[in-house]
């Protein structure tokens, strides 16, 4: 059994306490997460792993304020976010969390370099510095020579980096990535794997990776099973 | 950097069906607008060229100039009213003009005002002259022509031209109030007033004199008139289209602003995954809704870019005596706002789709 976290964990990046989510379908409802206890610390990046419809995404959407939760606590660096309003969850998402989503969901009239201004454009609007950040990260995730290049003129592996890109314009304390090699070959989803380990341990960003594929796992800090939207450490977990 | 300036500037394809529309729409209403400033605006024009504040009417006319008699002593009542500066009168009647010399078939009809007070900024016309409204030019008549007037052939001639001075779509003809009466007398003798009397008077008031209050004062003094003031003279002539114009125009708008409406709740139900993933990475909806906006009203601009100098154009093209058409810059700046507003109010509509989408909906399902 999980034991509810400590008031001294408020460091960590992410605390999600007897998190609980319920969504009315007809007269039925489905119990999307269940009682979820978790907490990842800073530079953490924990492995999420499940078989498909067991609450993954759910509790991703929650950890990183899309969702509201139905019960349970969610704070993020120390805030809690449990009781915001969807306008003050819209500021937070775009000040503190970092998405990379399932499918790519690039801006497809804009460029590479401008899929991750759209971040500065839609936040805090520090042009000079949003392209010096731009730049660089483009630089790191090597996509220097296809900054000026739409999409649709882009391999999957390389949108799925510009995609990373864009989480990590607006420096988050947590990026949450959905899947993110699922549309991938095996080489290129390793590479995608080895360059946001990369990007996550240079900032000592937390990260959650959801991934139903186990290979991913070596990648990541550690890693959480998830069935019928309740967490169950790893069986190695309780050797530790 | 703006989403939805880059969106319109990188993928016009997808505009381009609701910018022909709008186009289109924008180019009917300005030449509808043309069309009833053509018809309509020489319908009045004799009236707001009164170089009065007032005009007085018998309160039984139903604001008709033909069908006002006011007596002579009404003159004198009104004349003592404070603030009433000057009294005229005004006279109108319809006749036959021929060119002198031209073929006796080749009749123009004119409406022919006797006026004491003058005409647009001509303070009095002086005795024996005759001045002529714009129509009667684009007719063939020139300057220094001589009219031969209704079925005594009076002689009048053409001193020079008035804009915008016609009658109820008909050019006109001014002269002083003694020369009308002598033409009253050789043409239409069942139409001569009793010495004295006149059809509708003209007040000018003395400067910084309220209008309607010395409307009011003129009426209660006389016990039996309507005074109105000059564009309330001009509004209550009846469009010659009886408003069929304009209730087009008014249907044309709706029809803009339902088309706006329903082209960007169709773009918006193609953009769930855009909006969506925009949410998600913090986007407020007032940015998206904002960005739905700024996208109508530059597509809107831009369809009117094409069709004010196309409606120009057709100005220029259409003969002056074919189609009665006015362009008008006013009409054509209200046309312009008008349909602006319609995008505007279309492009609104879709505030509630946009705040409906759910980021979370939208992300997580494997395409
Ligand atoms: N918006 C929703 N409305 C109703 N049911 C939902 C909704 N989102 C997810 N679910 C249900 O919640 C469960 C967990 O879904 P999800 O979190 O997407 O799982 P995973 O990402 O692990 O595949 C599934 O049974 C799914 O059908
Ligand atoms: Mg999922």
């Amino acid at each position: 059994m999980n034991t509810t976290p400590s008031n001294s964990s408020s460091n960590a990046s992410l605390v999600l306490d007897g998190v609980r989510k319920v969504f009315p379908t007809g007269d039925t409802e489905v119990v999307a997460v269940d009682d979820v206890h978790l907490e990842i610390a800073p530079g953490e990046i924990v492995a999420l792993v499940g078989p498909s419809g067991s609450g993954k995404t759910t509790l991703c959407s929650i950890a990183g304020g899309i969702l509201t939760p139905t019960s349970g606590r969610v704070a993020v660096a120390g805030t809690d976010i449990s009781s915001f309003s969807a306008k003050e969850l819209t500021g937070f998402r775009q000040q503190r969390i970092g998405f990379v989503f399932q499918s790519v969901n690039l801006v497809p009239f804009l460029t590479a370099r401008e899929n991750l201004l759209i971040v500065d454009e839609l936040g805090a609007r520090r042009r000079a510095d949003a392209r010096r950040r731009a730049d660089q990260l483009l630089d790191e995730l090597g996509l220097t020579d296809r900054a000026g290049n739409l999409p649709s003129q882009l391999s999957g592996g390389q949108r799925q980096r510009v995609a990373i890109g864009r989480a990590l314009m607006n420096q988050p304390g947590l990026v949450l990535f959905d899947e993110p090699t699922s549309a991938l070959d095996t080489k290129l989803g390793d590479q995608v794997m080895q360059l946001i380990h990369t990007e996550m341990k240079a900032r000592s960003t937390a990260a959650i990776v959801v991934t139903h594929d186990e290979r991913i796992t070596r990648y990541a800090d550690r890693t959480v099973h998830m069935s019928d939207g309740r967490l169950a450490s790893a069986p190695l977990a309780a050797v530790h | 950097m703006n989403l939805a300036i880059t969106e319109l500037r990188r993928r016009p394809g997808r505009f381009v069906t609701a910018g022909v529309i709008l186009f289109l729409i924008a180019t009917l209403l300005m030449v509808l607008g043309g069309l009833s400033d053509g018809l309509n605006g020489g319908n009045d024009g004799a009236v707001r060229a009164q170089p009065v504040e007032l005009l007085v009417f018998a309160d039984t006319a139903e604001r008709s100039i033909v069908q006002s008699l006011v007596a002579a002593d009404v003159r004198s009542t009104v004349t003592g009213v404070p603030g009433v500066e000057a009294v005229g009168a005004l006279r109108l009647t319809q006749l036959g003009a021929r060119r002198d010399g031209g073929d006796p078939r080749d009749l123009i009809d004119v409406s022919v005002f006797g006026t004491e007070l003058g005409v647009l900024d001509i303070a009095q016309i002086p005795a024996g002259e005759a001045w002529a409204d714009r129509r009667l030019e684009e007719l063939g008549v020139d300057a220094g022509t001589t009219l031969l007037l209704g079925p005594a052939r009076t002689p009048v001639t053409i001193r020079g031209f008035l804009d915008d001075t016609a009658y109820l779509a008909q050019g006109t003809i001014w002269v002083d109030d003694a020369a009308f009466a002598a033409l009253v007398a050789e043409n239409k003798p069942d139409e001569v007033l009793a010495d004295g009397d006149q059809q509708v008077l003209q007040v000018r008031l003395e400067p910084g004199a309220d209008p309607s209050a010395a409307a009011a004062a003129i009426d209660a003094a006389t016990g039996g008139t309507e005074t109105l003031t000059r564009a309330d003279a001009a509004a209550a002539i009846e469009p010659i289209d009886g408003g069929v114009l304009q209730s087009i125009i008014i249907v044309t708008t709706v029809i803009a602003a339902a088309v706006v409406a329903l082209f960007f709740a169709l773009l918006t139900s193609e953009r769930l995954g855009l909006y969506g993933v925009l949410k998600a990475i913090g986007a407020r909806n007032r940015t998206l809704f904002a960005g739905v906006m700024v996208q109508a009203v530059l597509l809107t601009l831009v369809a009117l870019a094409v069709a004010v100098p196309l409606t120009i154009a057709f100005d220029a093209l259409v003969p002056p005596d074919s189609i009665l058409f006015a362009l008008d810059p006013a009409r054509m700046a209200t046309s312009a706002a008008l349909l602006l507003l319609a995008s505007i109010v279309g492009a609104a509509l879709t505030l509630r789709r946009v705040l409906r989408i759910e980021p979370a909906s939208v992300i997580g399902t494997a395409s």
